[in-house]
């Protein structure tokens, strides 16, 4: 299992960079936004507080996760939220689609939510006989495709503005062909005002819960986030259990870090608060509310002190922006919900270390992801984290599928390297080898074979300077 | 600062031994005792960052045995010097031996740093008028922490031009296990950063690591590039070495 999964990324990866297109796509959105985010933080001492601050709010949050989360949950239902619990994506699913029937609803229109991606809502509601539209603009660019979200906050931005002029030709009733970027919109958004209209319910993500007052925060851009949890009669939110903070004030820096880290903006278009269904005498808004809060292994995350950073993430995507990998292949490579830098550790720690193998070891470990990333998550050091539990089955870990990345090679590999190197005797054979005979090495032999796919074959010195060293008489002690 | 140790690396050891002894001799330029202890290997940082920890510990240790004295251990690389002084203590944590480890790591300098922030070092340019390039390593700068000491050393030298490298804090792809393990991204990596190198017109690029002056080295050669790589210790200690 283990051989066949170290490819999947490998593959796909490696198709990914034969595409020009995508390529081109990738860096240069990818260098817009990594300039666009170096603009809102002129002063490296400024963001560095604000990381700081952001980083300790997240973490105290999850240091009293259980406690915020039944103070949120009894403030929400105070407020006339009905809050509902799932553990897997299969009891979230069921349970939309409960509320859903209940109110005899057929169609949903979504803002954007990764949970929900998370959860493979739209397949499952097709399935069902509901259709689920989504109305965030890139959403709504891929679902047209069939696609999935290449990147977590611009899910289509593996399509540039020729290719979306193409499709919106193709997939949009009486659509004329232009490729005017605002002409472009407006389609779309003709096409969603009436879906807003129309539909019987709408779904959002929320991107923090406050526990002190119940309130639902959404941020957003395009104000379909607004139309999905306002114009229809029931809203549906859902949510990773990690989303809590205790206190409404502790939401402005982590909005302020949010928005300039994911697309360099000193603030979003929209900010929404929700903390209850329509009241008596109100004009607007919808008569139901529902929260589905689900866990698909965040609480076996959040049960190790080390992997609970991961649960840090406000979703920014800072990570996958700076990242040399993921701006080479593109998010679809990574083939899972999360791609990029937070994808690599919060997958296989979703899915087990082993089955998504491939995945902890796409990494070069430069640390651009934690350099950049709003709450200081140690993105590589988990990496290597989860490599040692993907080939161990160290007592004490909880992590899904320790072990099952072991291979018999690999540990020989390191078994003999360890020999070598803890013997300077041996050492010293080794390199008087490789000094003399290195050079003979064909460049097909295996590992060197992959090495001079791109490189020429490297070629030891003559004389180690250990040799040298001895050579010259230096001190030795 | 009488009497420092200096630790090879195994990848100056065995392919960048001029890069070595230049470091050695810049040490020795600078006043300083070199002592070279013998039972050298490597940090272990292969194993470590492949989750092979015992290994890496085994290793780790016997190179620790080298440097009883408490004096300064100097390295030519800012990854190699990275794994010993940030991620020793880590790997450590909770062994017999991690309060000794702990001092050792205390000690740990790349050899830049140690020339600019300790000995305050000033270079007098013997060389010809020639222009550079500089690559960051990443573990030197994110993980060891380099704030432009090597870029502060070449900046002394009067008849070098540094020319900017287009991304320049961007990974060159090398990543250890990493070039083999992912063949094609870590390609393409180099590829773009090879081009990026040359686009600056400069006839060296200068880096601290062995292991960056591989990949982008073999990257060059393989496109027949005109380009060259030096490790910035040979190319300190060829400028202003005494002739």
């Amino acid at each position: 299992m283990h051989v066949e999964n170290e490819v999947i990324f490998r593959d796909a990866a490696a198709k990914a960079l034969l595409d020009p297109q995508l390529r081109a796509n990738f860096r240069r959105a990818m260098d817009g936004l990594i300039s666009k985010r170096l603009a809102q933080f002129p002063d490296p001492r400024d963001l560095q507080d604000l990381r700081d601050l952001s980083t300790a709010i997240r973490s105290r949050s999850l240091l009293n996760l259980p406690e915020l989360l039944e103070q949120f949950e009894a403030k929400a239902t105070e407020n006339g939220i009905q809050v509902h619990w799932a553990e897997t994506c299969e009891e979230a699913n069921e349970l939309i689609l409960g509320i859903l029937r209940s109110k005899g609803a057929r169609t949903l229109v979504k803002g954007k939510s990764m949970v929900s991606e998370e959860m493979h809502l739209n397949d499952f509601l097709e399935r069902h006989g509901i259709e689920a539209l989504e109305s965030d603009l890139g959403e709504y660019i891929i679902q047209l495709d069939g696609e999935t979200p290449s990147h977590i906050i611009m899910p289509a931005i593996h399509k540039n503005k020729d290719q979306i002029a193409r499709q919106f030709s193709q997939k949009i009733k009486d659509a004329k062909y232009t490729e005017d970027v605002d002409e472009l919109t407006a389609m779309a958004r003709k096409v969603l005002r009436q879906k807003f209209l129309e539909a019987d319910a709408g779904l959002s993500g929320v991107n923090f819960a406050v526990a002190e007052t119940g309130t639902l925060c959404l941020v957003e851009n395009e104000g379909n986030g607004r139309m999905s949890t306002h114009v229809p009669p029931l809203h549906i939110a859902v949510m990773g259990l990690e989303k809590v903070v205790a206190r409404l004030e502790e939401v402005a820096p982590l909005y302020a870090i949010l928005t300039r880290s994911a697309t360099g903006q000193a603030v979003s278009t929209y900010f929404n608060l929700i903390t209850a269904p329509r009241g008596a005498g109100e004009m607007d808004g919808p008569q139901e509310v529902h929260l589905v809060i689900l866990d698909n292994g965040r609480s076996r995350i959040y049960a190790d002190p080390q992997l609970r950073a991961t649960l840090r993430c406000i979703r920014c995507g800072a990570c996958m922006n700076h990242c040399p990998v993921y701006t080479r292949v593109g998010g679809h490579a990574y083939e899972a919900v999360y791609p990029g830098p937070i994808g690599k550790i919060l997958t296989p720690q979703m899915e087990g270390v082993g089955v998504r193998h491939d995945l902890i070891h796409g990494s070069s470990l430069c640390g651009a992801c934690a350099e950049v990333c709003p709450v200081e998550i140690p993105i590589p050091e988990i990496l290597v984290r989860l490599r040692r539990e993907a080939t161990h089955e160290d007592a004490g870990s909880n992590v899904a599928g320790k072990g099952t990345g072991r291979t018999a090679i690999e540990d020989w590999t390191w078994r003999i390297w360890a020999l070598v190197l803890k013997r300077p005797a041996l050492y010293r054979v080794a390199i008087w080898f490789a000094t003399r005979f290195g050079k003979a090495l064909p460049a097909g032999a295996p590992l060197i074979r992959n090495w001079t796919r791109s490189r020429t074959k490297p070629v030891p010195a003559h004389r180690s300077l250990q040799e040298r060293m001895r050579a010259e008489g230096g001190r030795h002690d | 600062m009488n009497e420092v140790y200096f630790y090879a690396t195994c990848l100056v050891d065995l392919f960048y031994p001029d890069a070595g002894m230049a470091g050695i001799q810049l040490l020795r330029q600078a006043g300083v005792q070199v002592i070279f202890p013998e039972g050298q290997t490597c940090c272990g940082q292969p194993a470590f960052n492949c989750g092979y920890w015992e290994e890496a510990r085994d290793v780790a240790r016997t190179q620790v045995a080298l440097f009883p004295r408490d004096l300064p251990v100097i390295l030519p690389s800012g990854s190699c010097a990275g794994m010993m002084k940030i991620h020793y203590p880590e790997l450590f944590h909770g062994e017999p031996d991690e309060t000794q480890v702990r001092a050792f790591s205390a000690r740990v300098y790349e050899l830049t740093q140690f020339l600019v922030d300790v000995l305050d070092v000033k270079l007098e340019d013997l060389g010809e008028p020639v222009k550079v390039t500089w690559h960051s390593s990443c573990h030197a700068v994110r993980d060891l922490g380099l704030k432009g000491e090597p870029q502060a050393l070449i900046g002394q030298l009067s008849n070098v031009e540094l020319a900017p490298l287009a991304r320049e804090h961007e990974c060159c792809g090398f990543g250890g296990t990493f070039s083999v393990r992912q063949p094609e991204i870590s390609g393409a990596m180099s590829c773009d950063k090879a081009a990026d190198a040359e686009s600056t017109g400069a006839s060296l690029l200068l880096s601290t690591d062995g292991g960056c002056l591989l990949n982008v080295n073999g990257t060059l050669e393989a496109k027949r590039s005109p380009l060259r790589v030096q490790h910035v210790a040979e190319f300190l200690w060829e400028r202003t070495r005494a002739r």
